[in-house]
């Protein structure tokens, strides 16, 4: 027993081993997503409802920047249309709420779900052979490709108007008690936490070893009796849910699905914030999504306050980005997560 | 011979494979037996590997025929062949780079687990029984050979020695039925390779043993069965001292007697 807790904590090395009960991953992965959404509760407790809408938006991005972690650090394929697949999941979403307006919002959301999973089985299936730039290519097709769709199919999908969509607020009992934004915000993390849940139980377990194992070495993974295509086209259908997930999400919260956007710029600036954040770490994908979110607000903010005009200030955001990107792989490939980790173990050894 | 099929584990015959107009490997036959040590000599270029890598399924051959255990073997992936019991190491090792130690042996060890595809994909069911028994069979593993203070390291920053210790390891997790050795004594030293001979006549105990190798005191010392390949062919094969005897060997290998032969 006592070796088995210290082998666990491999990185407290020379320091005394914390012991952790041995819980089944699923089950310890809800109960951290519950502890993450009372935190997000209470943060939305002591914050106005504008804060709210940006947790929220905080939220979808975050579960699909996980996805794209998954796929991307987990499986060690690179990905340019993951905007693609929450495009696919925020228009089935709308539709749902146009067409099937008596669905309550969780079916709703488990049918996103299914379609996106449907989609990445698709996609993914038809891109299992390819390998690197090859994928990255394929994928980028998609990015482009897809919100053309919106102008072929005008009729169903809205052109670049896009659909328009009314969300119900809060139920009734709680009205009073919690305003329409804080209870999407909740809504939104809930269905966020448990995707996450989902993820890392992926990722710690052994289906997320054998991506692992599939991103490190095809050939001896494959000799370790773990079949690589199988496993390569799972991480695809994983990672496509929780993008798929998180673009409903997000149509949940804005009440809208236009093409602009899931441009490809959106599938870029994920997998840039990915990077940012720090592969590797679901932390990451936090660190990630409130860059997003928080930067362009921040850089909005500032251009207005300097009057520096619309170009500027719908351009910026973009270009910091970039010079981030380029900072934090210059000198910390880990991204701000491998940064913070750094910040720690400093501050550990100052003790 | 007087054995038959069903006694080998693995049969192979008449293997060929071409690469273009390369005739890499041209007929070749070769039987491994349940217990022992087979090894595979030759020249560079020889066609070892090439076999090698037909008989983990990554090479498909032009013609020829594999018998698992008497039947057909069961799917011609790779990862088919593995999950039936036939392990390998390989001559660049083929690490996972950015895994553990411990959890590239967990890896090897996947095939152990008894989740169905539900489990593996949600994390429930056999799923945690799994993880603690996998992870259990690495630490042994690592145990065994050695190399468990580095559990928690990654390979490549390792010296050469230990990590070859962890490859065998990841070979050897899941108790394969048949295990395929491509070159083990490459870059080791003397009492390395000592060590190694002992290693795997331990393993000859519960598994065939098939080996590559151009160390030729350590094919002598743990070999039960040799066969020699030149130039994609069987030219011998038999016990160490009959292969050692055969002049045949000495041609391929030196040059040398046959034109000594002819003078």
């Amino acid at each position: 027993m006592s070796t088995s807790a210290t082998e666990r904590e491999p990185r407290t090395a020379g320091g005394p081993a914390r012991r952790r009960v041995d819980l089944p991953s699923p089950l310890r992965h809800l109960l951290l997503a519950a502890l993450a959404l009372a935190a997000v509760a209470g943060l939305l407790l002591v914050t106005g409802d504008l804060t709210a809408l940006r947790l929220a938006a905080v939220g979808y991005t975050m579960l699909a920047v996980a996805g794209l972690q998954l796929l991307v650090g987990g499986s060690g394929q690179v990905s340019l249309g993951h905007g693609a697949f929450m495009m696919i999941g925020a228009y089935t979403m709308a539709l749902l709420v146009l067409r099937l307006p008596m669905l309550p919002l969780a079916g709703n959301l488990v049918a996103v779900v299914a379609v996106a999973t449907v989609a990445g089985v698709a996609v993914g299936a038809a891109t299992a052979r390819l390998h690197g730039p090859y994928l990255a290519g394929a994928t980028l097709i998609l990015a482009v490709g897809l919100p053309g769709l919106t102008h072929r199919y005008h009729e169903v999908l809205g052109g670049s108007n896009g659909l328009t969509v009314r969300t119900a607020g809060a139920p009734p009992f709680l009205q009073g008690l919690v305003s329409g934004s804080e209870w999407k915000a909740l809504v939104v993390w809930t269905a966020v936490v448990l995707g996450l849940a989902v993820l890392a139980t992926v990722s710690t377990g052994r289906l997320g070893r054998r991506m692992r194992a599939v991103r490190d070495d095809e050939t001896a993974a494959a000799m370790s009796g773990i079949p690589v295509g199988a496993t390569k086209v799972t991480a695809f259908v994983v990672a496509s849910a929780a993008g798929g997930l998180a673009g409903g999400l997000q149509v949940y919260v804005l009440g809208t699905a236009t093409p602009s956007m899931f441009t490809l710029s959106l599938s870029l600036t994920l997998l840039a914030a990915l990077v940012l954040g720090g592969i590797g770490s679901m932390w990451g994908a936090l660190w990630a999504a409130l860059a997003v979110v928080y930067l362009e607000i921040w850089l909005s903010d500032a251009v207005r306050a300097f009057e520096l005009g619309k170009d500027v200030e719908n351009n910026l955001p973009i270009v910091l980005f970039g010079v981030l990107l380029i900072l934090v792989l210059r000198f910390q490939p880990l991204g701000l997560h491998g940064i913070l980790q750094r910040l720690r173990a400093l501050l550990r050894r100052a003790r | 011979m007087t054995t038959t099929a069903t006694e080998h584990l693995l049969t192979a015959e008449g293997i060929t494979v071409r690469f273009g107009g390369l005739t890499a490997l041209d007929g070749v036959g070769l039987r491994v037996r349940p217990d022992g040590v087979t090894g595979l000599i030759g020249p560079n270029g020889a066609g070892k590997t090439t076999l090698f890598n037909v008989l983990s399924g990554i090479l498909r051959p032009s013609a020829g025929t594999l018998t698992w255990k008497g039947g057909p073997p069961p799917g011609r992936r790779p990862h088919h062949l593995a999950r039936a019991g036939i392990a390998r190491t390989f001559q660049g090792l083929h690490l996972f780079p950015l895994m553990t130690v411990l959890d590239n042996v967990v890896a090897g060890a996947d095939r152990l687990a008894r989740g169905g595809p539900l489990s593996l994909v949600t994390g429930l069911g056999r799923h945690h029984r799994d993880e603690r028994e996998l992870r259990a069979r690495a630490l042994a593993a690592l145990e065994r050979f050695g190399v468990a203070d580095t559990a928690h390291r990654l390979p490549g920053t390792l010296p050469y020695g230990v990590q070859k210790q962890v490859a065998l390891a990841r070979a050897c997790v899941c108790d394969p039925e048949l295990l395929l050795l491509d070159e083990p004594a490459g870059g080791l030293s003397g009492g390395q390779v000592d060590e190694l001979a002992a290693q795997i006549r331990s393993l000859a105990r519960d598994t065939a043993v098939v080996l590559v190798e151009h160390h030729m005191d350590l094919v002598m010392r743990v070999c039960d069965h040799i066969v020699v390949l030149d130039f994609g062919r069987v030219i011998s094969a038999g016990t160490p001292d009959e292969v050692r005897a055969d002049p045949a060997v000495t041609r391929a290998y030196l040059g040398t007697a046959g034109e000594g032969d002819a003078r």
